[in-house]
């Protein structure tokens, strides 16, 4: 019984010092290459952290289908928002001549943007479908201008790790990493199918995320800032959905 | 020990599975589907999102935040162990000698003999108590192989993610909300799986089961009936 627990004992003794020190070292890894989310502590943190690291190491590059113009939803179907404020209805009534989009932190130029001067540069235009984490979908083309094309504009510095952006509805931010950020596919929406992006969808600006669930895609965005680190924005954990209880991966 | 952290990852997806459902307890077919498409079918319960008309003249408290991370999480604890279970299945034969039916017991007959025995309530014999019949096999071979990797690749097809590195496992089922009503029907079947298989093992003796489930062995002495 001695002989046999003894040589147990060892056994389990070396099992768990390897374990731990390969969950270390693994943690380590995995910290160095970008796959643990903003939000991986707390009770769903190991949950989420697989989700994160093994999409990161399976999808970093892959494009979001794209659909065929008869397979677009008529009509789109236009979600609740919550309403929409004063400074809102001033620049709609301008016609959105003086809507900005500010872009700061570490880029080595910051800048404003005027709807104009984002329409005049390079468009994109996929038919992409996007998804409510509440289960309904619709499939819409989307119109607008690549990220990574205003972050190579505003010279976006090395050690930047996520891109932070702000809706005018000042409870609503989110961040994605620069894998989705300079991912062809994630644009700065100024229109959709075929038209203007209607006030009802996120018009006159919306951050198209489509390898990510809807609520990740901001309506009226007004700031993108870049950064190496989500600490100190909010509560430190990525952006408003953690907040409120949501995962801020959302590409699930 | 597989056993029983299946146990609690199935009733922890089952109870979020049911709170992300009622934010939109409507099912469509293809690829996109919302309130202005007319669904497939849609379940008479109400919503917890205010945009669903339902006919409810109230909405249910909204808890798809914490649903949708114990989702995932239980989701990725049961299929880690899932395939513990399938290698140590392998390893053991547990599969070959305990599951696949023996050639003869594939038979109408040999079918209809255990059919027979479990309409006239006959209790099992020493020897059924230690072995699975072909019902039971084939059912738990269903179960492991054909419900189990289906409710997986549903839910990994509804990944908006997944479906942009792996298109072709969503077009194969139809598209995305095809992907979901698939997914909601396979769930049902497990329920109803986990609901006889409870009845069953009720009937078969409750105590000296549980001794077998958790010890691994029944007990000498089968309980008088």
């Amino acid at each position: 019984m001695s002989k046999f627990s003894r040589r147990k004992m060892i056994t389990t003794g070396l099992a768990v010092t390897a374990g731990a020190s390969g969950l270390a070292v693994a943690a380590r890894v995995a910290q160095r290459y970008g796959l643990i989310p903003p939000d991986a502590g707390g009770l769903y943190g190991p949950g989420e952290t697989l989700t994160y690291a093994a999409q990161r190491l399976l999808t970093r590059h892959s494009l979001a289908r794209e659909f065929a113009p008869s397979q677009i939803s008529k009509p789109p179907f236009a979600n609740a928002v919550d309403p929409l404020g004063e400074p809102f209805k001033r620049l709609q009534d301008g016609g959105f001549t003086d809507w900005r989009l500010h872009v700061d932190g570490m880029v080595a130029r910051p800048a404003a943007f005027s709807l104009a001067e984002l329409r005049s540069f390079p468009v994109r235009r996929q038919i992409t479908h996007l998804a409510c984490e509440e289960g309904w979908s619709y499939i819409a083309q989307w119109i607008g201008v690549p990220l990574a094309h205003i972050l190579d504009l505003v010279g976006t510095l090395p050690q930047a790790r996520y891109v932070i952006y702000r809706s005018i509805q000042s409870d609503w931010w989110e961040s994605i990493d620069m894998a989705d950020a300079l991912h062809p596919q994630t644009l700065v929406a100024h229109g959709m199918n075929g038209g203007e992006l209607p006030v009802g969808f996120g018009g006159p600006l919306r951050l198209r995320v489509p390898r990510q669930l809807g609520y990740k895609s901001v309506k009226f965005i007004t700031r993108l800032t870049v950064t190496d680190s989500l600490k100190p924005f909010g509560k430190g954990l990525g952006s408003a959905s953690p907040e409120a209880g949501y995962a801020w991966y959302a590409g699930i | 020990m597989t056993h029983w952290i299946t146990t609690l990852c199935f009733l922890a997806l089952l109870v979020s599975g049911v709170e992300i459902l009622i934010s939109h307890p409507r099912f469509y077919w293809g690829e996109a589907g919302n309130i202005l498409t007319p669904p497939l079918f849609k379940l008479p319960i109400p919503a917890s999102r205010a945009t669903v008309p339902t006919g409810y003249g109230y909405v249910l408290p909204d808890q798809n935040g914490w649903s949708r991370y114990l989702h995932f999480q239980a989701a990725w604890l049961a299929v880690l162990t899932g395939l513990l279970y399938f290698a140590f299945g392998l390893f053991t034969g547990h599969f070959r000698q305990n599951l696949l039916p023996a050639r003869a017991d594939l038979s109408w007959q040999a079918f209809w003999t255990v059919v027979a025995k479990h309409l006239r309530f006959q209790s099992a014999s020493e020897a059924d108590a230690r072995s699975y019949n072909v019902i039971q096999r084939l059912t738990y071979l269903f179960v492991i192989f054909v419900l189990f990797p289906l409710v997986i690749w549903t839910g990994l097809a509804m990944s908006p993610a997944i479906a942009s590195a792996f298109p072709a496992a969503v077009a194969i089922l139809g598209g995305q909300q095809s992907a979901r009503t698939i997914h909601f029907f396979v769930s049902v079947l497990l329920v109803v799986f986990l609901l006889v298989h409870i009845v069953m093992v009720g009937l078969a003796g409750f105590r000296s089961r549980m001794r077998a489930m958790i010890i691994g062995r029944p007990a000498t002495n089968l309980e008088p009936r």
